[in-house]
């Protein structure tokens, strides 16, 4: 009973979050560009470019959750489809620049006339179309997922050793992106951005508008692993965490369970970084770096692993806390998100969420044990299936052939 | 000898893990509709034997057939779930995070590939094939239980319960009553017994009161292969069976 009152619970709470994120992304805006600066309701200018970025880190980090908390599959890469995104985004971005760079070359971007390079590389053809860009960024993060997911979960790589060939992945992207030959702007990237579908990037409504779009693609993504979540497939993808052997001699491919899930992963996290890159007016290699992707662990450990919202509370908690502790005490980041960690790990193994849960969960398993009965014997109740346990420990257990009852 | 007729064949099997030959010319056959006890001292195999048969290892050399003509070592594990063979684990193992109705839904037969597990929708027909298996398997009232909350005992029924559902010919079931309090191991024998007369049997078990129950040929396996084989009163009056058993 009670376990179907909690699923009840958490079917609410993302419903509830999912409605907060389309008011969000229509208010903000509103109180952003109709109210006048000099309201209580205003809405300053930074703080929509400021939250609208978190958005973004939390559909990363849903993402995230949506491997590590319902298949156990700890990415320590997925900075690296998040950064994917952001590239192909800023690839269009930069097409829209056109001959108002500071060469004033028509036909190619900055870098590229600096480099003394004639022509456009192949893979730069295509990304003037809106359309074209957002195809890829959905569908280079996601090829790039399904091919390594294919030999890493084909191989059965699980575990810690999963973990680290996602972190050599990222770190190997970030290697090659440095590179000026690879044509991606190296080191610095790609900038300098003007236009996104003929309005003005840095202009006030643009701004609004694109976190108008942040809070939407999240709040859909939520209702898309929601959805996924609820599914047979989705409760297939839970039995693959918790016993993976079990579900192959039930006849489920179990590699093929993880690498769906992983490439609706990496593409909702393409999905992200697009939705970054023109609200930070930049991308560059520094987003593969693979501390970034242990951040995005971070957050989703905090807010609390597997329950969806947790992970968009702790990715907007911890960046807020980033921006004001940045400003306070800039040496002392990586320190406090270090503590962080290990203070989630041992205090808050389930993180807020998670431990909310618990806590709701015992208070009403409490109430339903003192009504009924004038409150004294709760415990008993509730201990009841152990009791008989011990019973049956008695015979059991594989005596280790000792006696040769068959005689009798 | 020949396969055909037989369910289960297996014929001068070895498998070693660094040098160490856990089967060693292993030869068992088991007929169609066939329940067969096997025993043996811990070590013996068997578990190894059923992780052969199920794909989970492959042998050094030797011949497994299912059916009388699917060679196993040819298919891994899911196949092999697919063509009909069910394994219950030595410790249960059971989807601990989901309900017992939805471990059932998991294992109920029907297409595993993932878009029709994304589009699933219950049919009436599933409904009632969960009603008819949890009321074999008593789980009636703990249909929308955790089954992290059941006993010990009641996991080994559930996990019998998800091996009926994925509806197999051949159902290897590793110490079914390991755990298990002595009624519910009388229960369990006629569980075991029920299910055998719809399908074969192999069943691995310690406790001699239960093989007894069974009522079924034994076979004894000792350091990788049969030691002994027949009723369990000839099994037990085997000198050599004595032995292994006493010897230690
Ligand atoms: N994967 C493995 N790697 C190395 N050794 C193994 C492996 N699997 C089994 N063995 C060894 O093979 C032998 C047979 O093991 P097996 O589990 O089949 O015995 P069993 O008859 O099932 O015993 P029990 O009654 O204790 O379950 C044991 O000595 C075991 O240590
Ligand atoms: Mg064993």
């Amino acid at each position: 009973m009670t376990g179907r009152f909690f699923a009840a619970g958490a079917d609410r709470r993302i419903a509830i979050t999912i409605a907060i994120l389309l008011a969000v992304a229509i208010v903000v805006p509103i109180l952003n560009i109709a109210v006048p600066p000099a309201s209580a309701f205003h809405v300053p200018a930074y703080i929509v470019a400021l939250v609208g970025k978190y958005l973004c880190y939390a559909l990363l980090a849903l993402a995230l959750d949506l491997v590590w908390g319902y298949c156990g599959i700890l990415s320590l890469g997925h900075g690296a489809f998040f950064a994917l995104g952001g590239y192909a985004m800023g690839m269009y971005l930069m097409r829209q620049i056109g001959e108002r760079g500071v060469y004033g070359n028509p036909l190619l971007p900055d870098f590229m006339v600096f480099l003394n390079w004639k022509e456009l590389p192949w893979f730069w053809h295509g990304f003037d179309h809106f359309w074209f860009a957002a195809l890829m960024v959905m569908l280079v993060p996601g090829l790039l997922a399904f091919i390594f997911g294919w030999f890493a979960f084909r191989s059965r790589v699980t575990g810690v050793y999963l973990s680290i060939i996602t972190q050599a992945m990222t770190y190997a992207l970030l290697l090659a992106f440095f590179r000026n030959d690879m044509g991606f702007g190296g080191n610095n990237g790609l900038t300098d951005f003007k236009d996104i579908l003929g309005f003005n990037v840095q202009a006030n409504t643009t701004r609004s508008a694109l976190f108008a779009a942040s809070a939407i693609a999240l709040a859909l993504g939520v209702f898309i692993t929601w959805r996924i979540i609820g599914s047979k497939y989705g409760k297939l993808l839970m039995a693959v965490r918790d016993a993976e052997s079990r579900t192959r001699f039930l006849g489920w491919r179990a590699e093929n369970v993880k690498l769906f899930a992983f490439t609706v992963s990496a593409v909702m996290a393409g999905v992200a970084g697009a939705l970054y890159v023109p609200q930070v007016g930049i991308i560059n290699p520094g987003e593969f770096d693979p501390a970034n992707s242990i951040e995005v662990v971070v957050w989703t450990a905090v807010g609390g692993r597997g329950t969806l919202v947790g992970p968009i509370i702790g990715a907007l908690l911890v960046n807020g806390g980033k921006s004001w502790f940045t400003g306070a005490f800039p040496e002392f980041w990586l320190f406090a998100l270090g503590g962080l960690f290990v203070a989630v790990t041992l205090f808050l193994p389930k993180g807020i969420v998670g431990m909310w849960d618990q806590w709701q969960n015992s208070r009403r398993e409490r109430r339903a044990a003192a009504t009924p009965e004038q409150g004294i014997p709760p415990i008993v109740e509730v201990a009841m299936p152990v009791k008989q346990k011990p019973a049956a420990k008695s015979s059991p257990t594989p005596l280790d052939g000792g006696e040769p009852q068959p005689a009798e | 000898m020949s396969k055909s007729n037989t369910i289960l064949y297996l014929d001068g099997v070895s498998v070693s893990f660094d040098g160490f030959r856990a089967i060693n010319n292993l030869s068992l056959v088991l007929d169609k509709g066939e329940m067969r006890a096997i025993i043996g001292p811990n070590g013996a195999g068997k578990t190894t034997m059923m992780d052969i048969v199920t794909g989970k290892t492959r042998p050094d050399s030797g011949e497994v057939f299912f059916d009388g003509e699917i060679d196993l070592t040819r298919h891994d594990e899911a196949e092999i779930a697919m063509m009909g063979i069910g394994r219950k684990f030595q410790k249960p193992t059971v989807f601990e995070s989901h309900s017992i109705e939805d471990n059932l839904v998991l294992s109920l037969k029907g297409p595993r590939s993932i878009f029709p597990a994304l589009f699933h929708r219950r049919s009436f027909e599933e409904t009632r094939r969960i009603d008819e298996i949890l009321a074999t398997t008593r789980l009636e009232a703990k249909r929308h239980d955790l089954a992290a909350n059941l006993s010990h005992g009641q996991k080994q029924w559930l996990e019998i319960g998800m091996l009926l559902a994925q509806d197999p010919k051949l159902l290897l079931v590793d110490e079914p009553v390991a755990g298990m309090t002595d009624a519910e191991t009388e229960e369990t024998a006629r569980l075991l017994k029920e299910i055998a007369k719809t399908r074969s049997v192999v069943v691995v078990e310690h406790d001699m009161h239960f093989v007894r129950e069974l009522g079924v040929k034994v076979t004894c396996l000792h350091e990788g292969s049969v030691l002994s084989e027949g009723s369990l009163d000839f099994v037990s009056a085997d000198e050599r069976v004595v032995e292994v058993y006493l010897g230690r």
